[in-house]
């Protein structure tokens, strides 16, 4: 079985190949079809490769060489499959599969349809190769092909001067922080002198002193949190959502984002060495959950509210992460990819049906137009604000177990986390409330109309794996956890399984206060707009300032922005038309003055030539005379 | 008194001088050509005179070789006389200056 792995890796990439050069011919729909195919090969054979895992007959670790990659720095081509890549290879090709199925539909008519499934293939074989890399130079090349491909989808529609914008802004940001993620590499090669995961993880504790360690454990956090758009660097994810939905449920919804937390628990054996690195990525991780909560709540953009929320539930699988709880993180990761897909891919149905509005103030009252999306919509909210049974409720309140244990500091981003999770609710209610409640508020002559079944079918399954995902990892049957344990052996904590009870307690609180976030959202929203203003209106600057995003955007263009190009204005006009295009010139003027002095000599006399060679008869002969006497 | 090779290396410099002279004063274009063809034979003969004077073929070879060349020239010499000749109607090289820099 494990000889079709490669396989995994290989259908997105003939996807890519093929499509690139004919899909313009195959056209739409069927250019969508073959794409979604080769996602769904690549994610059977995942399936079929990653059984022996579920009969419990499978090895740790398995390594598939393929070819000698770097020889001189020891780096071959080898896949890894271990818990770990199998659950996000899952992960990535079945969202990714449902993701394509819905993006055929959504994306029609669309002038460059093929090209936007070449791009939605590449995304994948870059995820997967991240994934199932055995060494970090293979992550981090998969690591800069996501960024490669999330730059082409976010800057799909390119005609619009906003999404080239963002687009440029996403990699500016994100390459910052690849930064942190490269000098980490380099530092592990002068340390380990492999790349190698094996290797390294496992001589991880003797090679590295003390402050070694702690630097590359930062080094390798600030890799971490530019991808999944974590405080200071969430600036781009917000407007990543100009890209086309499919791509924001598919990259910047749910697996992108999350590469961040597999490279955590992928080095989880360096992060171990270095407590202090931890409760820094536990204070970031809930510092970003709590921001982006509060931002996601006043965002009226129906893709921004999301996209906040997906930056603020990331920040809690980073509290998880920060505190050693890897199975909490990673738990919390697989049900968020699950609804956070169906939360996006609802809103595209929404746009989709609202003729490409964003705007849900222009919303409202569409339940009974768009009956399917709306119970399914409404289905993600609940999973997202952990109502009980959902999948968001096992997750995050695992989360919660993970930093109340902690203790000390621990119950600080307890406290923390669970604000959070009322601000949550309270947006997600609110954002259910404003689309699919109330009075119509749309633009006339616009008729909302219910998406066809391929879109349907997607949000369909979703709305049920996300209601049921949780119960691969209850308090008492703890699947998720002992499916990676193998992988988790010796980082970290984990939850004693008879202390259950404490689960249910802080999933009470937890529960109780989500409920009143939620009531209070619903209860508001679903009135007109005057009702909304009487509740917003008491938080005031407050309301308006989460609105703006807490203004970072401007900040960031004072601070860094504008130095930076009235440097590069400096550079341009002065430095390069003052020095260095005039010293060219004056080489280049040097030259041709010199011509023009020189071609006098040419009289085009015959005569003349001949007298000149006489003179150079005389002077040769004069010299050979000389030498010789 | 014998004819020694500075006999023949003093006229081989006469002859040349005769041509280099007649090619920087005279203003006709055949006559220019003649006095090329009397500076290559001049150098002609230093070979020949030279490879005599030590004994080796390498002279007479030179020479030979300098005679096809001389051929070759003077058809192309004459070839665009002629045509120039054609063109100008009996233009003096002095007019031709069309080279000029």
């Amino acid at each position: 079985m494990i000889d079709l792995l490669p396989l995994v890796i290989v259908f997105p990439l003939v996807g890519v190949v093929i499509l690139h050069f004919l899909g313009r011919r195959m056209g739409d729909p069927w250019a969508g079809w073959f794409a979604a195919l080769m996602i769904a090969s690549s994610a059977t054979t995942a399936g079929l490769v990653a059984v022996p895992f579920f009969t419990g007959e499978a090895q740790e670790v398995e390594a598939v060489p393929l070819w000698d990659w770097i020889p001189g720095v020891a780096t071959n081509f080898v896949l890894r499959w271990d818990a770990l890549a199998a659950l996000m290879v899952l992960l990535v090709t079945g969202m990714g599969t449902l993701v394509h199925l819905f993006a055929i539909r959504f994306m029609r008519g669309d002038d460059r349809f093929g090209r936007f499934f070449v791009y939605m293939n590449l995304f994948a074989f870059s995820m997967i190769l991240l994934v199932l890399a055995g060494d970090f130079l293979m992550l981090f090349l998969g690591w800069e092909l996501t960024g490669v491909s999330s730059y082409l989808l976010i800057s799909f529609w390119q005609e619009r001067p906003s999404a080239t914008a963002a687009a440029k802004k996403a990699v500016v940001t994100t390459r910052l922080s690849d930064l942190g993620l490269l000098v980490a590499l380099m530092l592990m090669f002068s340390r380990f002198g492999t790349f190698s995961f094996d290797s390294v993880l496992t001589r991880a504790g003797e090679v590295l002193d003390g402050p070694t360690a702690t630097v590359l454990s930062l080094l390798l956090l600030l890799g971490a949190v530019g991808k999944p758009a974590q405080i200071p660097l969430h600036v781009w994810l917000s407007d990543a959502m100009e890209g086309p939905t499919p791509a924001s449920a598919f990259l910047h919804g749910t697996t992108m984002v999350t590469a961040g937390v597999y490279l955590v628990v992928r080095a989880g054996a360096i992060f171990d060495l270095t407590p202090v690195v931890g409760t820094t990525m536990a204070a970031v991780g809930a510092v970003t959950a709590l921001i982006a909560a509060t931002i996601s709540v006043a965002q009226t953009d129906i893709k921004r509210l999301l996209a906040y929320s997906t930056v603020s539930q990331v920040g809690l699988m980073f509290l998880a992460l920060g505190f050693g709880g890897y199975a909490a993180g990673l738990f919390h990761l697989v049900t968020h990819g699950c609804f956070m897909s169906l939360l996006f891919l609802g809103a595209g149905s929404v746009i989709l049906g609202m003729g490409g509005e964003r705007d849900m103030k222009k919303m409202g009252g569409l339940r009974q137009k768009m009956p399917v999306t709306s119970v399914t919509m409404g289905v993600g909210a609940l999973a997202i604000v952990g109502f009980p049974v959902f999948g968001g409720f096992w997750s995050e309140n695992r989360i919660l177990a993970v930093a109340f244990e902690r203790g000390g500091i621990g119950y600080v981003f307890f406290g923390v986390a669970v604000l959070t999770a009322v601000i949550t609710a309270l947006a997600m209610a609110r954002q259910w409330a404003m689309v699919f409640l109330g009075d119509p508020r749309w633009r006339k002559n616009l008729e909302p109309r219910e998406s066809p079944g391929t879109m349907l079918v997607p949000l369909v399954i979703l709305a049920i794996v996300s209601t049921v995902i949780g119960l691969v990892n209850t308090p008492w049957r703890l699947g998720l956890e002992s499916f990676l344990s193998p992988v988790l052996q010796g980082t970290g904590l984990s939850l004693p399984q008879d202390d259950f009870g404490l689960f249910f307690v802080l999933a009470g609180v937890a529960v109780v206060a989500s409920l009143i976030g939620g009531f209070l959202g619903f209860w508001v929203y679903r009135k007109p707009r005057p009702a909304w203003r009487a509740f917003e209106r008491p938080l005031g600057r407050l309301w308006t300032f989460w609105e703006a995003e807490y203004r970072v955007d401007s900040l960031y263009g004072r601070t860094l922005t504008k130095p930076a190009r009235r440097l590069s204005e400096f550079v341009a006009s002065r430095l390069d038309h003052t020095v260095i295009d005039r010293g060219v010139e004056g080489v280049a003027g040097l030259a041709s003055r010199a011509g023009v002095s020189a071609r006098k000599l040419q009289t085009g006399n015959l005569r003349d030539y001949a007298a000149v060679f006489g003179v150079g008869l005389i002077l040769v002969l004069a010299w050979v005379l000389g030498s010789v006497v | 008194m014998t004819v020694g090779p500075s006999w023949y290396m003093t006229l081989a410099a006469v002859l040349f001088v005769v041509g280099l002279l007649g090619m920087m004063v005279r203003k006709n274009f055949l006559v220019q050509l003649m006095c090329l063809q009397l500076m290559l034979n001049a150098v002609g003969l230093t070979f020949v005179a030279a490879g005599r004077a030590r004994g080796y073929a390498n002279g007479e070879i030179a020479a030979l070789f300098l005679v096809v060349t001389a051929a070759a020239e003077a058809t192309v010499g004459l070839a665009i006389a002629v045509s120039v000749f054609r063109k100008r109607n009996g233009a003096s090289p002095d007019e031709l200056s069309g080279l000029k820099g």
